[in-house]
């Protein structure tokens, strides 16, 4: 087999493996606390036959491991089970809501990943002068903020000061594309602001990276412009990283998502999750837990599989 | 030895937030629950950042806040930094299947986002501060594991190690006498990234009502407490963000210049 395939099929097949541990990791998660589920969720003062009641609908009668294979296959087959809380079809509540998110994400997406790449490269371009300092002076500061915070920042200077933008995020199916775009403005800005910092740190440790190796060195001695470097030499064994870094942010979107989701009351899987938190509604936290580490194992794996496939070492098996 | 300015802005802020936050009561011109109020007054010389939504004084909510909230970030910081650092470094020094199944468990936690994974732990835990520091402090263990392990194998394989081995001396003797002074260094910056991580985090489930619970003040409960206020136009619920902002950005000022210093002196990091 090609080396480059068997690389991919075992970076793949690791991803399925962690996934399933990863299940089982959210399960056990739900199941380590000293009494069980039923006891917390009505609490001290309840009545042994309302637990026994809640315990025979949870399930809680079969033994762990029946119920976590129940719930694996379901899963697998599109069956997330019932909400406590109101009785409905977890699956069905969810998909309107994981479209949502997404959209949400593809949008900061859309916008934080090409702004990210243009100025991690004009930081390296100006390495330790001032629109290095001043990036490197913003992004400091944008990671010690918590994304809920500069989500309210910005909802009270730009949508309550100013009044550019609504400070509620509620989008409906019946919206216009450019309703739903003014809708999420707020959101989108702050998701991106979180990850550009990131982004933007790792992209230009990258290029510095490329920039201060060997063969860089060599190209600018024999003469080469540095427009001809950057194509010919840096580009190529830059884009590797580079995609790695907005892989990895992509993924960080994922946790970004569930708090600024509640900020700006955004209908969408993280507002969801935090919601039934702390209703305790543990089948449908189960289902969101999967759901996002599902997407970010995913993310992370096509992270690697990308910077597989960009190595230029692994191409030319000798 | 000279210390750069910034480093030394940085000392005295982070200094002034934890004489605040272990002297708060002495501070607070208030007490922590009373209201003394109408709802959200604007700032006076009665009451330098206004009061809060129920009437209490916000600048007393935010020295009792930053109380709860430093104190749990420490908390959590030194159970992660105790449970990641042993285990890194017994697994760097042990290896085999020890190593083996320390990484892999650390891989697998890794590929959780913690926040989701603490949010599934807490949908079932009661939600109390030793639970916070506890799965805050476990769950951020595993990126203390990873450093100490790596900075540890490289160091395992030094002359003064072998020595140490050759001389017959014990594991917890290589481990506390040769590898961990030399480990120091690196492991007290990222200390400091990890506390700004954590007051972030345990912020972050305050605010989404998974965290300190009323009537106990921390700064991610303020922001929830006073949310509302924002589209009326009224800041309340940004005074944390200055708070955090300026604490995260003196420890990260105070975290460089450690590193930074230890690498000039070692001539490279690890």
């Amino acid at each position: 087999m090609h080396p480059i395939l068997k690389l991919l099929v075992q970076r793949i097949a690791l991803s399925l493996l962690l996934l399933l541990a990863a299940s089982a990791m959210i399960f056990i998660g739900t199941q380590i606390l000293p009494g069980d589920v039923a006891q917390s969720i009505l609490g001290q003062s309840a009545t042994p036959e309302s637990l026994a009641n809640l315990r025979a609908e949870l399930g809680l009668n079969e033994p762990a491991l029946t119920r976590y294979f129940d719930w694996l296959f379901g899963a697998l087959q599109g069956d997330l089970g019932t909400a406590l809380t109101n009785g409905r079809d977890i699956a069905e509540s969810l998909g309107a809501r994981l479209k949502n998110t997404l959209f949400l994400a593809f949008w900061a997406a859309v916008i934080s990943v090409p702004l990210a790449i243009f100025l991690g490269l004009l930081a390296v371009r100006y390495q330790n002068r001032w629109p290095d300092k001043l990036i490197s002076a913003v992004t400091l500061t944008s990671i010690s903020i918590p994304e809920f915070l500069i989500g309210y920042v910005l909802m009270y200077f730009i949508s309550v000061k100013l009044g550019w933008f609504t400070s509620v995020s509620t989008i409906y199916d019946s919206m216009s594309l450019g309703e739903k775009l003014s809708a999420i403005a707020l959101p989108v800005t702050v998701l991106t602001l979180v990850v550009l910092a990131h982004m933007m740190r790792m992209t230009r440790a990258a290029i510095l990276n490329v920039m201060q190796s060997a063969y860089i060195e060599t190209a600018e001695l024999k003469g080469l412009s540095m427009f001809n470097i950057i194509r010919k030499h840096a580009f190529p064994n830059a884009i590797a990283p580079i995609v790695n870094v907005v892989m990895l942010n992509l993924a960080y979107l994922v946790v970004g998502v569930v708090v600024v989701e509640v900020v700006f009351v955004y209908p969408g899987m993280g507002q969801y999750l935090v919601d039934h938190v702390s209703k305790r509604d543990v089948p449908v936290v189960q289902a969101c837990g999967l759901i996002f580490a599902a997407v970010y194992i995913g993310l992370n794996m096509v992270a690697d599989i990308v910077s597989i496939l960009a190595n230029p070492r692994l191409r030319h098996p000798k | 030895m000279r210390i750069p300015i910034s480093a030394v802005i940085g000392l005295f802020f982070t200094g002034l937030y934890f004489f605040v936050a272990i002297f708060a009561p002495w501070l607070a011109p208030y007490g922590m629950t009373e209201a003394v109020g109408d709802v959200w007054e604007p700032a006076s010389s009665t009451h330098w950042l206004g009061t809060d939504s129920i009437g209490r004084d916000l600048l007393t909510r935010m020295i009792y806040g930053g109380r709860t909230t430093i104190w749990i970030a420490t908390a959590a910081t030194i159970l992660s930094f105790a449970t990641g650092s042993v285990l890194g470094l017994l697994a760097a020094t042990i290896g085999g299947w020890v190593d083996q199944l320390l990484s892999r468990l650390v891989d697998l936690l890794m590929s959780i986002p913690s926040l989701i994974f603490a949010l599934v732990v807490l949908s079932v835990m009661p939600v109390t501060i030793t639970v916070l520091i506890l799965v805050m402090g476990l769950l951020d263990s595993t990126r203390v594991y990873r450093l100490a392990r790596a900075v540890a194998v490289d160091i395992n394989v030094m002359d003064y190690v072998e020595a140490a081995k050759l001389r017959g001396e014990g594991r917890s003797w290589i481990i506390f006498r040769e590898i961990l002074p030399n480990a120091l260094s690196p492991l007290v910056a990222e200390m400091g990234l990890r506390f700004i991580f954590m007051v972030l985090f345990v912020s972050t489930l305050s605010f989404l009502g998974l965290g300190v619970q009323p009537p106990a003040a921390d700064w991610g409960g303020i922001v929830k407490e006073n949310k509302e206020g924002i589209v009326y136009g009224i800041p309340a619920a940004l005074v944390p963000a200055v708070a955090i902002a300026t604490l995260a950005i003196s420890v990260n000022l105070v975290a460089d210049w450690i590193l930074n210093r230890t690498t000039s002196l070692k001539g490279g990091r690890g």
